[in-house]
């Protein structure tokens, strides 16, 4: 991405953005902006302390945690750190969004929970470790909670495939999308 | 393995899980039986630990086991349960009536929309997205398409995005008709039910004849819209305004001063201002606790600052004060219809750039939506060039330029957000969810553990107003 670029964050987020690489410089990987959306990437060692100073100082104020998601980077840039989590925050008192990420990698996907921060984090938390396999330490109870129990695997990272359907005429079987090609009717690869 | 042996609960192998990672019910499983032992069919489906599936029934009855108090009682409802809105499951402990603990059980219901939305071009993805939360499609629809607009750096025409409000706030009066039918339901209301469905219907079938389905539509679309109103529409939907104002005042005639409603919904699942937002919920939950936060006016979209309506709010925080704003949110989107109609800008209704718009003329038929017939003409009769731009447009579709956005709008249930990522190809990298069913359910617990009596879960619950299609995804 081009994030050597200069971009004018909105004016809401100046004195954030100040704040932060004041208080916390090591804490800043990286601070990018697309669309008018600001991101910060931070490392994961500063993560709640950063999270803490968000919500609380004036300047900030970032209440409510709208939402937590996670993103596997396996296609899109080369990174080790190929698992992201995506915190968006949003501020009642300035009316403005800002967006934090964090990158892990597979072989070492722990995060520090944030629920002791917004407690809304608990299902989200849960929700990324059910699809992406990250480990949120601290988590209170870091169970899937959209897939079964008993599954295996991470289905929403990019190389866990999707599955074809059995068909009980004539034991044909659906490919997934991905894999079919249109040769006068759809067939597997 | 036999079907009568004990089901295997989560296993990982992967060592990288550590102790934080609670495995539910390990502790319960009982070595498998073998055929050695020989014990009937009944004796060994006594000593069957059943899991239930979604985590913690084995620790909750332990627990409750181990308080070994004859009046705890652990209850398991749903996700069959008629009350619990859809798919939902609910564990219960209650010491005599009233609730000590409560776990919500969600997932019954997932089926890999997000997942999904990566293997489809991005306009495809809008007939995935429709289908989360069910009570409210237009909102769906609109928000992924205002986040693949964002990504794209284009706006749809002016009578799109009057259109698509139309449309989102008749949509938000019959999202809020069914909650206000069902939570009737529940409490005993039976009229309520009748009525509030009865108008939906009414809605419904303005859907039906602007989109051809009465759910699902996908008729919101990138840089647009599929089609436009068809003709008399207008009419309709003045005539359907003109009547709703006179019913909403008969909903609150039969409900608001009900000494049994009020009984059953005053003081009933509180939650402060603080807790709400330390969770996370948004909508009318928030806005009946006195934050008036609505993002039509915080955060404009569509043009919805251009109309004039309010936000209503209420001090409660109970289930009252929530249904006091739903009610008064149906006027005001009454209000903000009208304001539409009178108001409604000319022109196309799809961005007029060939790479981007949809190349066919779609018409309403009397079997629903397809291609129009001057445009089949035109594509196999006329023009070759034409024929491979439609084909080169539905098969791939558009390239979106690489980057994230997070939209969110106002839905039914609050805070709606699309957090879509785009490697710069023909399909989604990414779309995440932030659906307020998913994150106001999380309240559940909270409100109701150490406050309510059994009775009174039916009533915290279907305030909250999750739908689980949303929840689940």
């Amino acid at each position: 991405m081009t994030s050597a670029t200069a971009f004018q964050p909105p004016d809401a987020l100046q004195p954030v953005l100040t704040g932060l690489r004041e208080h916390f410089p090591d804490a800043v990987v990286e601070v990018s902006g697309h669309r008018g959306e600001v991101t910060v990437e931070l490392d994961r060692a500063h993560l709640v302390e950063v999270a803490t100073w968000l919500r609380d100082d004036p300047a900030a104020r970032f209440r409510l945690l709208a939402d937590l998601s996670g993103t596997d980077y396996l296609k899109l840039d080369d990174r080790p750190e190929r698992l992201c989590v995506d915190y968006h925050l949003y501020s009642f008192d300035h009316n403005a969004r800002l967006r934090l990420k964090v990158r892990v990698s597979v072989e070492d996907p722990h995060v520090p929970t944030v629920t002791g921060v917004w407690a809304t984090a608990n299902w989200h938390e849960r929700e990324v470790y059910d699809f992406f396999g990250v480990r949120f330490d601290g988590h209170p109870n870091l169970i899937r909670i959209l897939m079964p129990e008993d599954w295996k695997g991470y289905p929403q990272r990019k190389d866990y495939p999707l599955g074809g359907v059995d068909v009980e005429y004539k034991g044909a079987h659906v490919p997934p999308p991905d894999t079919r090609r249109y040769r006068g009717g759809w067939t597997s690869t | 393995m036999s079907e009568l042996e004990t089901p295997r609960l989560d296993r990982p192998t992967d060592e990288l899980v550590d102790e934080a990672v609670v495995r539910p019910g390990e502790a319960h499983d009982l070595p498998p039986a073998t055929a050695a032992e020989q014990v009937s069919l009944n004796e060994r489906r006594a000593k069957q630990v059943i899991a239930m599936g979604g985590g913690d029934w084995a620790e909750v009855t332990a627990r409750a086991d181990a308080e070994d108090q004859d009046d705890v009682m652990v209850i398991n409802m749903g996700p069959q349960h008629p009350s619990t809105h859809g798919v939902l499951r609910l564990v219960v402990t209650l010491r005599g009536e009233e609730v000590t603990s409560l776990q919500p059980v969600v997932g019954y219901l997932h089926t890999g929309i997000e997942k999904s939305t990566e293997f489809r071009t991005w306009v495809q993805g809008v007939t995935f997205v429709t289908r989360m939360d069910y009570l409210a499609p237009i909102f769906n629809e609109t928000a992924y398409c205002l986040a693949v607009e964002k990504l794209l750096g284009i706006e749809a025409p002016p009578r799109a995005q009057a259109l698509r409000v139309l449309m989102m706030e008749l949509n938000r009066i019959s999202s809020h008709l069914v909650w206000l039918a069902t939570t009737g339901l529940e409490l005993g209301a039976l009229s309520m039910m009748l009525y509030g469905f009865r108008e939906r219907e009414e809605i419904l079938d303005i859907l039906e004849d602007v989109t051809g389905l009465r759910m699902n539509h996908a008729w919101v679309r990138p840089a647009g819209l599929s089609q436009d109103l068809p003709d008399g529409t207008e009419d309709k939907v003045r005539a359907f305004v003109r009547d709703m104002d006179g019913k909403v005042d008969e909903y609150e005639t039969l409900l608001t001063n009900n000494p049994i409603w009020v009984e059953r919904t005053r003081g009933i699942g509180e939650l402060g201002l603080d807790q709400l937002i330390d969770l996370g919920v948004t909508g009318p939950m928030l806005r009946a606790a006195g934050l008036d936060h609505d993002l039509r006016k915080a955060e404009p979209y569509c043009g919805y600052e251009q109309y004039d309506f309010d936000v209503p709010t209420a001090t409660g925080a109970d289930v009252y004060a929530r249904y006091r704003v739903r009610v008064a949110e149906m006027r005001e989107s009454l209000k903000i219809v009208e304001q539409v109609l009178d108001s409604l800008p000319g022109g196309p209704v799809m961005l007029e750039d060939p790479k981007i718009a949809w190349p066919a003329r779609l018409a309403l038929g009397p079997d629903g939506l397809g291609n129009s017939p001057a445009h089949v003409r035109h594509i196999m009769g006329e023009s070759m060039e034409a024929l491979i731009h439609h084909f080169k447009m539905v098969t791939e579709g558009f390239k979106v330029p690489q980057g994230e956005v997070y939209v969110p709008v106002e839905s039914p249930r609050g805070e709606l957000g699309y957090h879509v990522v785009s490697d710069g190809g023909n399909l989604p990298y990414r779309v995440h969810v932030r659906d307020p069913s998913f994150v106001n359910l999380q309240s559940a617990a909270p409100m109701m553990e150490g406050r309510l009596l059994v009775a009174d879960i039916i009533a915290a619950l279907s305030s909250i107003d999750p739908v689980l299609g949303g929840v689940d995804r």
